[in-house]
């Protein structure tokens, strides 16, 4: 999302909200896609996007290959442009990538020759994350400009955290970040960002709170002391959400660690919490960023966009 | 008994440039045979005698053959990177007479049988000069002791582990003591290995950005000034490669001021380029240390000005495409440096005001005194190594041209100025376009 303008980010959010009609009816699918191959190709697991860019190909028509790439071809010695270059053989139209790896995304997009969407990679960004993020706020609040979004956690490793903020910032949000200091990267100062270090003064006034997932393997006493001390100081309880205006949202982009950074009855409190709406934007908007590079396709022979 | 004339030839016409002597002047060189036989402003000011071979230098500089003390030849072990020829053939067209290695071979240098198979691969290959560091520790894993003394007796010039920190204070303390009972000089690429753990590049607004994990300037100068400490407390001669923050370079000063015997070295990658050159996840950007932000660039170059840094080194480091083509995590570091040695320095120089004279020092001299060799001068007796270059002449890297087997330069297509013309090792042309 980075340097991402203003104006596509609106036609995108605009083009989304279409298909969120379609997506309620009874007979979802078109037929803008019929014909194009779109293989979701996952170096590292993940259900919930895999599954929500199967669903938008489907719905738009195309015919959708799903590889989990972590347990064949690598176990296999292929590289990761090795890949690149065996599928780009097959003529998809689009590749959907995630990869564990910053960059990697990138890489594999300069070797082939169809287009290509970052479905995250490693710690670098999460675009559609970012944008479901905020078609979903737009539905609820009506606009992006001046409100007081509140992105928590683990900052440092998290490619949804930096989609976003410079998503928001862009459509003219002010951002703010609270996290303990292991869990923020160098000169974060320097992105157009809050940042605080209590919930309290990180939450105050603010009219959506972003609780982002703290990965197990970082909890115990390594960037955390425990899961028990980060709930204490990090996690969204009902005393926390106090400091929000009242009608604040709170957002993950899941899979949630209840109890962890985010409290049960909180994540299911359907006048709260807009965690399902999410998911369900997630569709509509894969829905329109396929439909705007296989647009861009039909008019050049190739063309890459992540 | 004299040598027959015909042993002899004379380089006229050059800038000739000798940072022992301070002198640089329009003048000649007279060889004989392998070794020079006079020096000077006055030779052949009125002809050359008859008998005497004679090449014109056109008005080129003509230097001591640069030293290049921190070469990665990674024979044996990963000769399809770079082989003794290869690695020579890139030091001859980058107008490196001398390469010094290091022993992050496989097996590594820790043991005088490898010091001798590398002295006779060597004298096998033939074109340049190649010399070797032994490890500080067996195995290069910071645990005992290499045979410091007699693998200094088989040849080893000086002991480091490489780019591998002695991480150890212990084992570092033992090491320094040991050395400085036989005047032996110590290496060390100053990094505290548990503070850049898992890093890729510098720690700024750059990683952060691209959301790869940093290094701290600090795990430099942290394993720097433990290592000072260590010096004040053995006595011992101390040297601290890839030079790359403010304040390691500070840290450089202060010791040196303090009157210990400490040197260290940068590379052209360190005064050239900044951490924003990784922007794109060009991997070629990836070296150890990283590159690190403008402040410190600044300051490494500071740090040749005022003489802090003695030694500009390559740190060539052949990569083959297969460590290079991946995303930024799993990329090998290092670049090759041997043919952008000298045109890098050169232009630094020019655009921060460092004399000629100055410049060339810490490619020739310098290294030569550090390392106790006969080269790096021009003088009478001396071997005939020398490179002759054009310092104004302007040309693009082409990584496809390297004669190195690796070509993972982050320079490619870059507008460069000075260029080597002809690399003379002991009396030979081993590279040249003025033949």
């Amino acid at each position: 999302m980075e340097g991402v303008p203003r104006e596509e980010i609106e036609a995108l959010l605009d083009l989304s909200e279409s298909y969120i009609e379609q997506n309620r009816q009874d007979d979802k699918k078109s037929s803008i896609l019929r014909g194009r191959t779109l293989i979701n190709v996952f170096f590292e697991n993940s259900t919930r996007t895999r599954t929500s860019f199967e669903l938008a190909g489907k719905r738009l028509g195309a015919d959708v290959i799903n590889m989990s790439v972590s347990s064949s071809a690598i176990k296999k010695g292929e590289t990761l442009i090795d890949t690149a270059m065996t599928l780009n053989a097959m003529h998809p139209d689009v590749l959907t990538v995630r990869h564990a790896d910053s960059g990697a995304v990138q890489l594999l997009s300069e070797k082939v020759t169809c287009s290509v969407l970052n479905a995250g990679d490693g710690s670098h960004e999460h675009p559609t994350q970012a944008l479901l993020d905020a078609l979903t706020i737009r539905r609820r609040k009506q606009q992006l400009d001046g409100l007081v979004v509140a992105i928590c956690g683990d900052i440092l490793h998290s490619r949804v955290a930096r989609s976003n903020i410079y998503l928001l910032n862009t459509m003219g949000a002010t951002v703010r970040l609270v996290a303990p200091k292991t869990l923020l990267p160098a000169a974060i100062d320097k992105f157009g960002v809050e940042v605080h270090h209590t919930m309290a003064n990180g939450i105050r006034d603010a009219d959506i709170i972003m609780m982002l997932r703290l990965q197990t393997e970082r909890m115990q006493g390594s960037y955390v002391p425990s899961t028990r001390e980060y709930f204490r100081f990090f996690g969204l309880d009902r005393e926390k959400l106090t400091a929000a205006k009242p009608d604040a949202l709170i957002m993950h982009p899941g899979p949630m660690n209840r109890g962890v950074e985010i409290d049960s009855e909180l994540a299911d409190d359907i006048h709260r919490s807009v965690i399902h709406e999410q998911v369900e934007m997630g569709v509509a908007v894969r829905m329109a960023c396929l439909d705007i590079v296989t647009r861009n396709l039909s008019r050049n022979t190739n063309g890459n966009g992540s | 008994m004299t040598a027959t004339a015909t042993d002899r030839t004379a380089y006229i016409n050059a800038r000739v440039i000798d940072p022992a002597s301070g002198l640089d002047a329009t003048g000649g060189v007279l060889i004989e045979g392998n070794k020079i036989l006079d020096v000077g402003p006055d030779l052949f000011l009125d002809d050359v005698p008859d008998g005497v071979g004679t090449v014109d230098c056109r008005g080129y500089c003509l230097a001591p053959g640069l030293i290049d003390m921190r070469v990665h030849l990674p024979e044996p072990g990963d000769e399809h990177k770079e082989s003794f020829e290869s690695a020579s053939a890139a030091a001859a067209a980058g107008g490196v007479t001398s390469i010094v290695c290091l022993p992050e071979t496989d097996p590594t240098i820790d043991d005088v049988s490898v010091v001798e198979f590398f002295a006779r691969r060597a004298r096998e290959t033939n074109i340049v000069k190649i010399y070797a560091h032994a490890a500080v520790t067996r195995g290069r894993v910071g645990k005992e002791l290499t045979e410091l003394g007699i693998l200094s007796e088989a040849g080893a010039l000086a002991f480091t582990d490489g780019d591998t920190p002695v991480a150890d204070a212990l084992v570092m303390r033992r090491a320094l003591s040991y050395a400085a009972t036989f005047g032996l000089l110590i290496i060390q690429r100053p990094e505290e290995p548990r503070l850049a753990r898992n890093g890729q590049m510098n720690e700024g607004e750059m990683s952060t950005r691209l959301g790869l994990a940093g290094i701290p300037a600090v795990a430099e100068v942290m394993m720097l000034e433990r290592d000072l400490r260590l010096v004040e407390l053995t006595g011992a001669r101390y040297h601290a490669a890839n030079v790359s923050t403010a304040a390691a370079v500070d840290a450089i000063r202060n010791a040196k001021a303090k009157g210990l015997a400490v040197t260290c070295d940068t590379a052209p990658q360190y005064f050239t380029l900044n951490d924003t050159a990784v922007m794109d996840y060009r991997t070629f950007t990836k070296v150890s240390p990283p590159l690190r932000n403008e402040a410190d660039r600044l300051a490494v170059v500071d740090g040749i000005k005022d003489g802090t840094i003695d030694v500009i080194a390559s740190d060539h480091r052949p990569q083959d495409q297969d460590s290079k083509r991946l995303p930024y995590l799993q990329a090998e570091t290092g670049i090759v440096g041997l043919e952008t040695l000298l045109p890098l320095t050169l232009m630094m120089g020019a655009g921060t005001g460092i004399g000629m004279l100055d410049l060339l020092k810490r490619l020739t001299l310098a290294p030569a005194d550090l390392l106790g060799m006969k080269e790096g001068r021009l003088a009478t007796g001396l071997p005939a190594d020398f490179t002759i270059f054009d310092p104004d002449c302007e040309w693009v890297v082409d990584a496809d041209k390297l004669q190195s087997k690796s070509k993972n330069t982050p320079f490619d297509e870059m507008r460069v100025t000075g260029m080597p013309i002809c690399t003379v090792v002991g009396g030979r042309h081993v590279y040249s376009q003025l033949d």
